[in-house]
């Protein structure tokens, strides 16, 4: 078994798993790469019967609209519930990333509405995508993450894992957080892309897109991203590494235009895919505190 | 029509170092400044595995104890850097490939808790490199780390031998510890031992052969890891099939979805279910890309059967010749996880593959002292021990012994309140079961059975659980209650729970969501009708559990008086 299917069969067996010893699960889409991966591993792990549990999209409202065109096509096409939440409130008091800084608007609109379509679906299991290669306080990760009764993650109270005895026990209040793609690198993510022939954002192929220079960051100047004084707007072949919210996810150069060509272009990459994103400078390990609050 | 969705082209040209390849899961172990983190930090940066932002960080850290121009170790996040940090210390998985392999790494830190976290580390492991310090030698640790290996069923253990360069690379001393390590691996049954004589930090023996040490003829430690055999014991095993979920879209399609864990599938093979017993064949094997005509271990695939028998999750399908074992009592090797210790009545949540029964340590034959690797004996087990036990469970389980099977020979025990994972075990044998022995039954002390018949009514279930609970004597005797729901159990699981519960000398509530008459009948025949409380209750819940309170203290008395 080659080291894909391997990975595929692992990710199956955790769906499963968690689809059976939970009342009510969800599972968190973000549109990206890694949900589209792990949206196909549960039409696999059910099939020839329906995926059994609803997606959840946390729309923040500054989602490029390309990847809010693909959810709505994707979803249709899959036949999947999908849920999509917001935190109107803070979206009504005007919550923008540059008004709050980064970090406080992910905590309102990404954190918070995730906290909030959890306990209001009554889920106590969510799927992430998220994986162990991509962050320094990911590595400690386990594949079923307890949370509190407020949604919080403490990394000194996880239980022990074992061989795939996943312990999914809770109380009323508590949650899982389940990541079937813990042991998936970048590079497996865009081989089972390939492979599977799997559809993913147009963002992630490089076309000739106009953009802004900022600090370390490659700008797309659409969705209410405005030039600020002296700078200058230019055209770049460039594509999204990862996705995210536009004001806050940068993109990078590039010729890559076929997944093939993302592929090779992955393995010259000497940067980790979370430098072009915004939201990651604020300081070391800002992913810790933003877990520990309840974040993915 | 919207075309959001772009297909990926398929294309043969990617690169070899892009293909799928084999993959291995390895776990490091090592004491504090062995060189651990230094090891893995080289093999992620040699294999280019270590982005350029990382090492930015890394540098702007200011840190370096190496005398190199990076130090090596901050690239997992030393130990050190950790723990100022006040980051816990536990098992981190990392990722690197070569052209030949993709390799996960579980890094267990070597110092606090590692008998918890190289157990865990080791348990998904199929391969181990143990460190041995050049200038310290095989040490208490180091035959520690290897004993662990080898109980969590680890065949594959390469001994790298660091820090050459602090002794001249000198053969003698290389040859010494590795005849010492041989020797251990010899006592400890380690099927495959591997030496490597290298420097984490100068990278010699590492990546590629060292000019330094020309006497050894050896592979590098990274080409060691590249040609270690892949197959697992269990893929030439007899078929086991846990079953995980039943996939049902319509009337015509009834499928049981599982993960192969020994053995291979064949369509119209002929299989036993258990724990029915009943014979039946595999009608199909289902998959998202199509049927198949067979599956190897590992694969998660759906089965459908000639038969329509009743079959669901926690149920095995096994290979009809060759059938796995069947007991309720097992002798099994035990590590103990959590901070707090075993209790010898408790009863536990055990899960067993895809089924969960409770379970109880019924004695604790030895425990290992890690200093020694001697057996002792032990009252209870804390934190960090690993000891030899029989464990007692309600209902029988179809296993394999671990050496065969690691997933139908090994379990976790969690902790019924607070839901913690206590404890992980590994299967030896049957083991004689306290309750079908001739040996007197656990309660033979001052403790008698009783039951309560409780319908509807959760929350007066639960208060009373707690009550009596809280109302012993001694806190053992508190702890001798147990609530048991219809919701966990189905019907027949729940008679073979009250009459093991029953021997064992407990105040057994029941608590149903519906009336049961057969089951009624059996609970009263299992503790003898003056033991089992099921008349009205008053409508109100505290009157209801006074009502209930009342009459088990007149029943203990009563008890008690028979007693001399
Ligand atoms: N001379 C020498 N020093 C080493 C070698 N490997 C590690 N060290 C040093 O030993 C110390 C402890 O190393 P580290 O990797 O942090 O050990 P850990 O505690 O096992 O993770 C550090 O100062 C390293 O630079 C080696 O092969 N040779």
């Amino acid at each position: 078994m080659d080291h894909l299917k391997e990975l595929e069969a692992e990710s199956i067996f955790i769906i499963r798993e968690a689809a059976a010893e939970f009342a009510r699960s969800v599972m968190l889409y973000s549109i990206g790469k890694d949900s589209s991966v792990m949206l196909r591993l549960a039409q696999k792990a059910f099939h020839p019967g329906k995926i059994p549990f609803p997606l959840l999209h946390i729309d923040t409202s500054y989602k490029f609209p390309e990847m809010i065109e693909f959810r709505d096509w994707y979803a249709a096409q899959v036949g999947v519930q999908l849920i999509v939440h917001a935190n109107r409130k803070a979206l009504d008091e005007g919550a923008n990333p540059y008004v709050l800084g980064t970090q406080k608007c992910c905590g309102f609109l990404k954190t918070q509405a995730l906290l909030d379509a959890l306990a209001h679906g009554g889920f106590d299991a969510a799927f992430g995508g998220a994986r162990r290669d991509e962050e320094k306080s990911r590595a400690k990760e386990r594949v079923y993450s307890f949370r509190d009764s407020q949604g919080q993650w403490d990394p000194k109270n996880q239980r022990p894992e074992l061989w795939d005895l996943y312990n999914g026990r809770h109380r009323q209040g508590e949650s899982i957080r389940i990541f079937p793609l813990s042991n998936w690198t970048e590079l497996d993510i865009w081989l089972y892309i390939h492979a599977e022939n799997i559809p993913i954002v147009p963002l992630y192929f490089a076309r000739d897109r106009e953009v802004v220079q900022r600090g370390n960051s490659i700008l797309l100047l659409q969705s209410g991203v405005k030039l600020l004084p002296g700078e200058r707007p230019r055209t770049m072949k460039c594509r999204m590494r990862s996705l995210g919210c536009v004001p806050c996810t940068g993109a990078i150069q590039s010729d890559a235009d076929t997944v093939p060509g993302i592929i090779q272009e992955m393995l010259a990459f000497r940067k980790s895919e979370r430098e072009n994103r915004v939201i990651d400078h604020d300081e070391e390990g800002s992913m810790e505190t933003k877990k520990r609050e309840g974040y993915f | 029509m919207i075309v959001a969705g772009v297909e990926a082209q398929p294309s043969p040209f990617i690169s070899a170092s892009a293909r799928p390849t084999e993959l291995l899961r390895f776990t490091t172990a090592g004491s504090v400044d062995d060189g651990k983190s230094t090891l893995i930090g080289r093999l992620l940066y040699d294999s280019k595995a270590v982005y350029e932002d990382q090492l930015a960080s890394i540098a702007k850290s200011g840190i370096n104890r190496s005398d190199g121009p990076l130090d090596l170790s901050l690239i997992t996040d030393g130990l050190r850097a950790e723990r100022e940090q006040g980051i816990t210390l536990d098992v981190a998985y990392r990722y690197f490939s070569t052209p030949r392999r993709r390799f996960i790494i579980a890094d267990t830190p070597g110092h606090e808790q590692y008998t918890r976290n190289m157990a865990t580390g080791a348990s998904t492991a199929h391969a181990a490199i143990v460190l041995v310090d050049a200038t310290k030698g095989l040490l208490t640790q180091s035959r520690r780390h290897t004993y662990i290996a080898s109980l969590l069923g680890i065949r594959h253990v390469i001994a790298a031998i660091n820090k050459m360069d602090l002794v001249n690379y000198k053969e003698e001393v290389f040859e010494a510890i590795a005849r010492d390590f041989q020797d251990l691996a010899g006592k400890l049954g380690i099927a495959n031992v591997y030496l490597a004589p290298v420097s984490a930090l100068k990278g010699d023996n590492i990546v590629i052969p060292s000019s330094r040490m020309p006497w050894f003829a050896g592979p590098p430690l990274l080409e060691q890891l590249e040609s270690i055999p892949v197959e697992t014991r269990e893929a030439s095993g007899p078929l086991r099939l846990p079953v995980q979920y039943v996939i049902r879209p319509d009337s015509r399609f009834r499928g049981f979805a599982g993960r192969i864990t020994s053995g291979i599938l064949r369509r119209g093979d002929a299989v036993t279910a258990f724990p029915s017993g009943i014979r039946t064949r595999v009608k199909s094997i289902t998959t998202f890309e199509g049927e198949l005509d067979h599956a190897q271990t590992g694969s998660s695939i759906t089965v459908t059967l000639d038969d329509e028998i009743d079959l669901g999750r926690g149920d095995l399908l096994a290979a009809l010749e060759n059938p796995p074992q069947s007991s309720t009592a097992f002798r099994s090797n035990l590590v103990w996880l959590s901070s707090e210790s075993s209790r010898r009545r408790d009863f536990y949540f055990l899960k067993h593959a895809t089924r969960t029964v409770r379970a109880r340590i019924q004695k604790i034959l030895h425990r290992v002292d890690m200093n020694t690797l001697a057996h002792v004996s032990a009252d209870a087990l804390h934190a960090n021990d690993i000891a030899l036990v029989n464990v007692e469970t309600t209902l029988p389980l179809f296993f394999d012994p671990y050496r065969e099977n690691r997933t139908l020979g090994s379990f976790i025990l969690i902790d019924p309140v607070t839901n913690a994972t206590l404890a992980a075990g590994m299967i030896e044998a049957p083991a004689e079961s306290s309750s079908s022995s001739s040996h007197p039954p656990a309660h033979s002390s001052s403790r008698s059975p009783a039951a309560f018949w409780i319908v509807g009514r959760q929350s007066v279930a639960e208060t009373l659980a707690r009550l009596v609970q809280n109302d012993g004597e001694d806190e053992d005797e508190g702890r001798h209650v147990q609530l048991v729901s219809s919701r966990e159990f189905g019907s027949a699981q729940l008679i073979a729970v009250v009459s093991v519960l029953q021997r064992m000398g407990t105040t057994a509530i029941l608590h149903l969501d519906h009336q049961d008459v057969t089951l009624k009948q059996a609970v009263i025949a299992a503790f003898g009708e003056p033991c089992v409380f099921h008349a009205d209750l008053p409508a109100n819940d505290a009157e209801a559990v006074a009502k209930m309170l009342e009459w088990l203290h007149a029943l203990k008395e009563e008890q008690g008086k028979e007693q001399p």
